[in-house]
């Protein structure tokens, strides 16, 4: 019976990830998702040796008081450190449920004290190994992304090295955990690992994190894997694996819009070095500088717009003010549509969210490849806190480090304007020599305000 | 739950390769501008791992497997609550362009 019911719920968070498949299938999918779970924490409470409902109860309503607070709170712009925050709690959950399993095997059924099964303490200490990684790898990411720790990757020599040494430790660790079954060598192994967690990341940095929580995402999987693993339960296994892969499959997606390999992104330290070669002089050349009035009147003269959002648009909050100016154009009856490049903003979908949050239609938002061949036809881009990710570097000059990634063309469309604070590069320490065309004017100021005042006068 | 065996371990073994096969398709067929909600509800679900903390919260009395498993229940649930709550807000926000785009306004 219990093990009909886990079938059920696991088969419930497929559907869940199923129903992302379309926007209309999705609220359903969630649903699926809560009501699997449902099951699952109720299933396990009617196991017989569970017996304290009331302290069980008690930790439910605390944790789910502060998940919910936190939820229903967030800003729609701070999703990518959320959703960091949330891996390190699965991360760290998985090495206290690991821990709960040494200190108490019989409950767990794997042995005694002292003789636990060596199968079971080899899944025990990799569930544990990957967690104490998740959890410390997802503080770090937290931090950067808050803003709390410096979002630059930070760099050292023979950092790899360092890496690969603290991890055949932690192997030797392992080996001898699984001899003496000690308390001092569970928690070494445990602390060994948030150490290489905190190290695993701290050379990624910049627009490079949308690949960090995507792989922190498909650890916190595995690591539910690994204590899966450790108590037989198929439940555990199949979620830890849906995950694991979903998470894997996002990596994958943001190194490939960069075009970089999943492993150049984790050994890091991209935008660090490159800034010196990269940076040419390009004092002497000219920009044709504009403000919200030129813009408003290039773009009312247009009949078709489509909008670039990037990082910028996110920090500057413009988005509100964004779809007001698409609203206003489209009365005009100007086509305004919205292009994403896959790494747009600090994690893979962020800007489709923020977009949603503003009430942009989704229809109106389109991918890379399902936009890209349009800006040929197209009468003026609108380019607003995204740089890189436009950058015709990156078809044309080989010795650039971006060289490769696929771009959005808005040098195809017949004029591009561009919102930026100021003439700063890219993270990537790319220049743009977009900048310098003859048909792209650029607006300097901030994403929000700017497009405040192209509303403005826009209306005037 | 029966003692571990080397048959218990490959059963567990197949499932996880079966659903990591399943989860590749799946994964692939979610809409790229829906990755956000993927990744609030794959972090909810990862949170299914309360099922071992409750396990170990389980037994009578109080000692130190039964405090680490509390302290799980506590950290999954902050996870399941708040990843589908915040999966919720964001679906809720991806609307189609006739209806309802002029309600909230």
């Amino acid at each position: 019976m219990v093990a009909i019911l886990y079938l059920i719920s696991a088969l419930l968070f497929i559907f869940a990830l199923r129903g992302l498949s379309h926007p209309e299938s999705s609220r359903m999918g969630n649903i699926f998702g809560v009501i699997g779970m449902i099951i699952a924490v109720f299933t396990t409470l009617m196991f017989k040796s569970v017996l304290s409902y009331y302290e069980i109860g008690a930790a439910i309503l605390v944790g789910g008081a502060i998940g919910s607070f936190i939820a229903l709170r967030i800003e729609m712009t701070a999703l990518p450190q959320l959703v960091a925050a949330f891996h390190s709690l699965v991360g760290l959950a998985a090495v206290f449920v690991a821990a709960a399993a040494f200190y108490d095997p019989v409950a767990f059924s794997i042995g005694k004290v002292g003789s636990i099964k060596t199968a079971s303490l080899v899944e025990m200490s990799i569930g544990t190994f990957i967690g104490a990684i998740t959890f410390s790898g997802s503080v770090l990411a937290f931090g950067k992304l808050q803003g709390t720790i410096s979002g630059k990757p930070i760099v050292f020599k023979f950092q790899h090295l360092i890496n690969a040494l603290i991890f055949l430790l932690i192997i030797f660790l392992i080996v001898l955990f699984l001899i003496n079954q000690s308390p001092t060598i569970f928690w070494t192994i445990v602390i060994v690992s948030i150490l290489l967690g905190f190290l695993v990341v701290i050379p990624i940095g910049g627009a490079d994190m949308p690949v960090v929580v995507s792989m922190l995402n498909s650890y916190s999987g595995w690591a539910a894997c690994g204590i899966g693993f450790t108590l037989s339960n198929n439940l555990l296994i199949i979620t830890g694996a849906l995950v694991g892969a979903s998470g894997a499959i996002l990596s994958y997606i943001m190194s490939k819009g960069m075009n970089r390999s999943i492993i150049n992104v984790v050994l890091g330290g991209f935008g660090g070095e490159q800034d010196t070669s990269a940076s040419k002089d390009n004092s002497d050349k000219i920009v044709k500088q504009g403000n919200a009035e030129d813009a408003a009147y290039i773009m009312k003269n247009a009949d078709s717009v489509i909008i670039v959002p990037g990082y910028g648009m996110a920090v500057a909050q413009a988005q509100h003010a964004l779809r007001e100016m698409g609203d206003i154009l489209k009365k005009e009856g100007i086509e305004v549509r919205y292009a994403i490049h896959p790494v747009a903003g600090r994690m893979p979908g962020h800007m489709n969210v923020l977009l949603a949050e503003a009430n942009v239609p989704y229809e109106e938002v389109l991918e890379l490849d399902e936009i890209n061949h349009d800006f040929p036809m197209t009468e003026v881009s609108f380019v607003i806190g995204a740089n890189d990710v436009t950058n015709p570097a990156a078809k044309t000059d080989e010795s650039s480090p971006i060289f490769g990634m696929p771009i959005l063309d808005v040098e195809k469309s017949q004029s591009v304007l561009f919102v930026k604070r100021s003439m700063a590069t890219g993270y990537s320490g790319v220049d743009n020599e977009l900048f310098y065309r003859d048909n792209t004017t650029m607006l300097f100021g901030d994403a929000k305000k700017m497009c405040e005042d192209i509303v403005k006068s826009l209306s005037a | 739950m029966e003692a571990h065996s080397s048959e218990v371990f490959v059963i567990g073994l197949t499932v996880f390769f079966l659903a990591c096969i399943i989860g590749y398709y799946v994964v692939w067929s979610v809409t790229p501008a829906l990755h956000s909600p993927l990744m609030g509800v794959t972090n909810a679900i990862s949170s299914v791992i309360i099922v071992g903390a409750i396990l170990a919260a389980g037994p009578q009395g109080f000692d130190t497997s039964k405090i680490f498993g509390l302290i799980g229940v506590v950290l999954a649930s902050v996870n399941i609550f708040g990843g589908f709550l915040v999966t919720y807000r964001m679906l809720s926000m991806f609307k189609k362009k006739t209806k309802k785009t002029k309600e909230k306004e």
